[in-house]
């Protein structure tokens, strides 16, 4: 095990400014991928005091949404190819939406295509139940995971 | 002599170490006031604390010396003879050797040197001796901060006061000084350090020559002043005060310029941008302070920086307003803006600095190289910022003074003229340029085109400094005055054919903004030092005027022409200049204002008013000629609705009233002065209405909306006008107007037409069912009320009687308005009629009485209510009306009557209340009131619910602000506190009706109108009573949620509870009722009909998680689960608030969400 960063020098990006929205009164306002990426964007790097919007961990475009089905898709870049954060992120994205969205919704958390050494292993990690869960009641990552859920370093 | 044993008491406990801070200061006031009064002498004081003052104990000696020091400290206002004086600064001074006991001392010094002279002062040799053994004894910094504190304000007290004494010490004083400030870092006794500096600096410079580059070398580390901790418990010193504490230190005395100017110069090359800020305005400061000739070595050094900072690397960025995108309008950091004030300080005191930026090469390489740009859009950004720099240099060169401004004219102003590729104008040319024709755009070069318009700019601001300060005017025989007369002329062609290009693209308007400037400041020369002529000047009016008359399309054009007609103006207003005043008033002022009037016009009526009312604004007689015109406009279009039921007049008149009422009346209220043109204002819309009844003319279609709207912005013109007049002029109108009301006949005889077609109308509430009698007397009344309303309390009216019979008729027709005067009405009218009792004038006991008599009267008793004294039959008039319609009227008129009676504190406003509150309980099976019976009896159940809500929402009327009428603007009588009267006495009523009640719907009326005071109370006064109110709030919610209508009372009764939430008391009271109040909140949650509430309800619910936890922790589960269910809601926002929702109720056990 390495004691050092896996990622000492990041990339760090601008924080894209937020828009209020004007929303019409009247229409209902469905759930769309910006009112997602308001939630998780500034969830906090596991390793660096940078939220996943300024590492370009995420962006807007890289959530789908189909609020009939119920269905949330994100895809995340991790900023190395062999990030072992790579799945302390994930986890951090499915306990956020956990609480941010009724329980129908089901949420499936993808690395993109090309951005992981472990892509595949990492994807089936993230979307099985049990190993979420399993990785949940370790103390350690739950400490770790909500630090990034919670922090206010930002 | 007072008791000795008791102050002797007094001392003992001060001296001892055991009493509290607050006894010791008490004990110290206690004797102080002995000495005071003479009950007790200085002497007998110091003879009797002998022991505690030489005592060996050093802990007591140093509380009796203390002691001592205090009390002197508050006498400082006794005489005391000089003896006395002399033989306790001879104690103290000694004293200020025993290190131990040092405190007392210093602060007996410090009391004694203070004093004034006319209560006996220490004299100059004594405190000299005092400073002697200060500069002998004290150890400053080996000192705590308190004593620090002292000391030094001791030492700066002896400068400021003992200034001569102190001289004397020479070296001494300065080595001691240096020595006693050395290192010192606490903010407060740096601040004191400062001021010592300065202080020692004023001495004469005798001691201070050899000691300079010491001193400043301590003073020196200081700067730039930077708080390493920034949120210290010294927060009361200010970074700001401490920065100009030590400028003005360092700028104390011209002694200290070898050292401080460099050091200034080398911080600016920091990379921290508040440091070169801090030197910038250093140097400004020392520039003004060390004079010219020993800044004049460093001229150089000082240009290399400003340059620098200004052109070679300006930190200025494009505002990035779309307005203002084409023009060179730069948001200049702040350092920039400091060196600019440094380099104006510079040229001012040293004026040869100006030969330096002439003789600069870049500065003039650039100008050469401005000329391979052609467009505005071909610079590029670096160099506009460039540009931009260059033109505040340059002008701030030329600002200085006449001898400058020549020189900067010699040096450039042909060369930019070259540029533009202007020359000197034939005189004989006759207008030509005026035709079409000359420049093509392409000539005009921007960069050139900029700075011209920049140096013409700063010659303005020089002629308008001078002309205010001197009377010698010498300006022809100036060189850049007769450099820019003889260019005026092709410089005002250039700017005309720039405004007179058609294209409308970003570029272009660049110049347009250049051309109108350029115009604007050539026309707006001070009186006689214009150098453009008179013709010249008349033909920028007319170029600019013809912009605002002929085209409203290319906006930015029109509104920059109309800022520049303003800009001249006020110029003009400002020079009094009174040529150029009466051709702007005839080719401007005119032209506009025959634009009001003129219906085949271009440019749309609020584009014109806009216009007319900007020129008028910048001179009360331009105003007033304004204010004629549309007079005129309104006048003609009023009979175009008269006469001719003339649609398109509607709106124009009405947007012409608008204008009335929000700009030309404000307008003249502001300036204040004569009330002619409100007084005329209203004086002639009651002239027009009298005419169009004589010739018995009535508005046609009026029940139509732009009638309506028209009858609406004439009130409120009405009311504004009447408003903003005295006493006076409002009995001349009232006068007016009730001679027109009641010459009429059909008012005369008070025969009122009530609409007996009312009943088929059924239209509920107040709508205009007035309607139905002639509009022609709506218009007459409503006019009539408007003026009542705006009326001041002490304004006599003749023929009250009348009047209020006719507003208590016209409203039990349904006329709203006359509910609103009749409300002012009762607020202002005085409580005694003084003098002669006539039968006009009327007291206001005397008009309740005939108001209770109509209104209250009639819904108690059909019988009692006979012909009253005026001889109204009003029983007939009521068997006319509607039944329900005429209880709704009576309603909404008593609500408003009692608003009246409330804001000016009258008792009686309890019996429109208890009559409120009964039609409030009217359903009431047991016949609580039997006085409604048969009036139960008439109507159906349908209508007396209709009816009940109708009196709770009466409550609304009482405690809401109205904008109508009985607020400040319209003079309105207000107690203050009078919502939180009306709330505790009406809160037991209603609680106990409640309880009381046994209809439900009764109940839920009951709730309505106690929603409607609660919500309209100011929150301190609901607090108080929060705990007694949180169980009716919530019930009041749960009743109130069943009526879909009913969403805007709950909104605003759950804004009440989350302000009692967000309070501390409020919490206390919350926490008894925590499972109520999350039940009832959950329930709102899902609340379908008002995003709104949903969305108040939940951040109710985070305020409630607050709570103490014992509390709250079993409620959890329910929210929980109630959340989750919220954060499936159709509206982003309350979803967003149930995430935080969940969040803080999920973390008031652990962090995690499973339940």
């Amino acid at each position: 095990m390495t004691l050092g960063l896996i990622n000492a020098n990041p990339v760090v990006h601008a924080k894209k400014e937020r828009v209020a929205r004007n929303d019409d009164s009247h229409a209902e306002d469905a759930v769309d991928p910006l009112e997602i990426y308001d939630y998780v964007r500034d969830i906090r790097d596991p390793e660096h005091p940078y939220s996943l919007e300024q590492l370009s961990v995420l962006s807007e475009e890289s959530i789908t949404v189909d609020e009939k089905l119920g269905r949330i898709l994100i895809t995340f870049t991790p900023t190395i190819q062999h990030c072992s954060m790579a799945t302390v992120i994930g986890l951090c994205l499915r306990e956020k939406l956990k609480d941010c969205f009724p329980p129908h919704f089901k949420v499936d958390i993808k690395v993109a295509p090309g951005s992981h050494a472990n892509e595949e292993s990492v994807n089936k990690q993230l979307n099985d139940k049990e190993r979420v869960a399993a990785a949940l009641e370790n103390p350690n990552l739950r400490q770790l995971v909500d630090e990034c859920l919670y922090s206010s370093e930002l | 002599m007072a008791d000795s044993i008791q102050w002797i008491q007094h001392v003992e406990l001060y001296v001892s170490s055991s009493a509290t801070p607050s006894q010791q200061v008490a004990s110290v006031d206690a004797v102080a006031t002995l000495l005071k009064n003479d009950l007790l002498t200085l002497e007998a004081l110091v003879r009797e604390m002998e022991m505690y003052l030489t005592t060996t104990d050093s802990i007591i000696r140093c509380r009796g010396i203390l002691l001592l020091g205090e009390l002197l400290a508050q006498l400082t206002l006794k005489p005391l003879d000089s003896t006395s004086i002399h033989s306790l600064i001879g104690f103290f001074t000694e004293r200020l050797a025993d290190w131990k006991a040092l405190r007392g001392a210093i602060v007996g010094c410090l009391a004694l040197l203070r004093r004034k002279s006319d209560v006996g002062r220490v004299t100059d040799s004594e405190a000299k001796a005092v400073a002697q053994s200060y500069l002998q004894n004290l150890q400053v910094q080996s000192l705590g901060q308190h004593d620090r504190k002292l000391s030094f304000q001791l030492m700066e007290c002896l400068l400021d006061r003992y200034a001569g004494a102190m001289a004397d010490l020479g070296d001494n004083l300065v080595y001691g000084i240096c020595e006693a400030i050395d290192g010192e870092k606490d903010p407060q006794c740096l601040l004191l350090v400062f001021h010592i500096v300065e202080s020692l600096a004023q001495l004469s410079p005798g001691p201070l020559a050899n000691f300079a580059e010491d001193l400043f070398e301590i003073l020196g580390c200081y700067f730039p002043i930077h708080f390493t901790h920034p949120k210290g418990e010294d927060d009361d010193v200010k970074r700001e005060e401490l920065a100009r504490a030590l400028m003005l230190a360092f700028a104390s005395t011209p002694l200290f310029e070898p050292f401080s100017i460099p050091l200034l110069l080398e911080k600016l090359s920091s990379s921290l941008p508040s440091a070169k800020v801090e030197s910038f305005k250093y140097l400004s400061y020392c520039t003004a302070k060390y004079g010219p000739e020993r800044m004049a070595k460093h001229a150089e050094a000082l240009w290399a920086s400003l340059k620098d900072t200004t052109y070679l690397s300006p930190q200025s960025m494009l505002s990035m307003e779309p307005e203002s995108m084409s023009r060179m309008n730069f948001q200049e950091s702040d350092v920039m803006t400091e060196a600019f004030v440094l380099l104006q300080e510079v040229i001012r005191q040293y004026g040869e600095f100006i030969s330096l930026i002439i003789g600069d090469n870049d500065i003039n390489a650039f100008l050469i190289s401005l000329n391979q740009y052609k467009g505005f859009d071909d610079i590029p950004l670096q160099v506009k910022q460039k540009l931009h720099a260059v033109g505040h240099i340059l002008s701030a060169c030329a600002k200085a003074s006449a001898a400058m401004c020549n020189k900067v004219f010699e040096s450039f102003f042909p060369f930019l003229m070259d540029g533009l590729g202007l020359s000197v104008a034939q005189p004989s040319q006759n207008n030509s340029y005026l035709d079409e024709e000359c420049f093509s755009l392409a000539k005009f070069k921007f960069g050139p085109l900029y700075l011209c318009i920049e140096l013409i700019a700063a010659c303005k601001s020089l002629t308008l400094s001078l002309y205010n300060c001197t009377s010698i005017h010498d300006f022809p025989h100036q060189r850049w005055c007769s450099l820019l007369s003889s260019f005026s002329e092709s410089l005002v062609k250039a700017f005309v054919s720039m405004l007179r290009s058609n294209v409308a693209d970003n570029e272009q308007s660049a110049y347009v903004y250049c051309g109108v400037k350029g115009l604007q400041i050539l026309a707006t020369f001070p009186g006689s030092f214009t150098p453009v002529s008179k013709s010249v000047n008349d033909n920028i009016f007319l170029e600019l005027v013809s912009i605002i008359t002929s085209d409203s399309n290319k906006t930015f054009e029109w509104t920059s022409a109309l800022k520049a007609l303003v800009e001249i103006g006020f110029s003009i207003d400002k020079c009094l200049d009174s040529e150029k005043a009466a051709s702007f008033e005839s080719t401007v002022v005119e032209k506009i204002v025959s634009l009001i009037s003129s219906l085949d016009s271009a440019i749309p009526l609020s584009l014109r008013l806009q216009a007319a009312f900007e020129i008028g604004a910048t001179r009360k007689d331009f105003m007033l000629r304004v204010v004629r015109g549309l007079d005129e406009s309104i006048d003609t279009n009023f009979s175009a609705v008269f006469d001719h039921g003339n649609h398109k007049s509607d709106e124009l008149t009405i947007k012409l009233l608008d204008t009335y009422s929000q700009k030309v009346l404000p307008w003249f209220l502001e300036i204040g002065g004569s009330e002619e043109v409100q007084l005329n204002f209203a004086l002639r819309i009651w002239d027009k209405i009298e005419n169009f009844r004589a010739l018995n003319l009535s508005p046609p279609e009026f029940t139509s909306i732009s009638y309506q709207d028209l009858l609406g912005a004439t009130m409120t013109a009405m009311k504004k006008a009447v408003a903003s007049c005295s006493e006076e002029s409002q009995e001349i109108i009232i006068n007016k107007a009730s001679g027109v009301l009641f010459s009429s006949t059909v008012f005369g005889s008070m025969g009122f037409k009530s609409g007996s077609s009312i009943l088929k109308e059924e239209g509920l509430q107040q709508t205009q069912n007035y309607g139905n009698s002639s509009g022609r007397d709506e218009w007459l009344t409503s006019l009539f009320a408007s003026v009542v309303v705006a009326l001041r309390p002490q304004t006599g009216i003749s023929n009250r009687k009348m009047i209020l019979q006719l507003f208590i008729t016209s409203l039990l027709n349904g006329h709203v308005p006359s509910a609103h005067a009749l409300g002012s009405l009762v607020n202002k009218l005085p409580l005694e009629t003084k003098g002669i009792k006539s039968s006009r004038s009327l007291s206001l006991n005397e008009a309740l009485d005939m108001i209770f008599h109509s209104f209250v009267g009639t819904c108690r008793d059909d019988s009692t209510s006979g012909n009253d004294g005026s001889g109204v039959n009003i029983n007939s008039l009521r068997l006319n009306t509607s039944r329900i319609q005429l209880e709704f009227n009576t309603v909404i008129g008593l609500a408003w009557i009692g608003k009246g009676l409330l804001m000016r504190g009258h008792e009686k406003v309890k019996d429109i209340t208890m009559t409120l509150l009964s039609f409030l309980t009217l359903d009431c099976e047991a016949g609580v009131s039997k006085q409604f019976q048969n009036l139960a009896e008439v109507l159906d159940e349908e209508g007396v619910h209709q009816l009940m809500k109708c009196a709770g929402d009466a409550f609304h009327i009482i405690m809401s602000d109205s904008g109508e009428c009985l607020n400040r603007m319209y003079h309105a009588t207000v107690r203050p506190l009078y919502k939180q009267r009306f709330f505790s006495t009406i809160m037991p009523i209603l609680l106990s009706l409640v309880v009381k009640s046994e209809s439900s719907f009764v109940r839920s009326m009951l709730y309505r109108a106690f929603a409607h005071v609660v919500s309209d109370t100011p929150l301190t006064a609901i607090l108080g009573e929060a705990k007694k109110l949180f169980p009716i709030l919530l019930e009041c919610l749960s009743t109130l949620s069943k009526d879909v209508s009913d969403k805007g009372i709950i909104y605003s009764v759950l804004l009440v509870i989350s302000g009692i939430l967000l309070d501390k008391n409020g919490q206390e009271a919350a926490v008894e009722n925590a499972s109520s109040i999350v039940n009832q909140l959950i329930e709102l949650t899902a609340y379908p009909h008002m995003m709104a509430v949903r969305e108040t309800a939940i951040q109710c619910l985070v305020a409630v998680s607050e709570l103490p936890h014992a509390r709250v922790y079993p409620l959890r589960t329910k929210v929980l689960r109630t959340i989750s269910k919220a954060l499936d809601d159709p509206k982003r926002i309350v979803r967003q608030e149930a995430v935080r929702c969940r969040q803080a109720w999920a973390s008031i056990a652990s962090r995690s969400i499973h339940f």
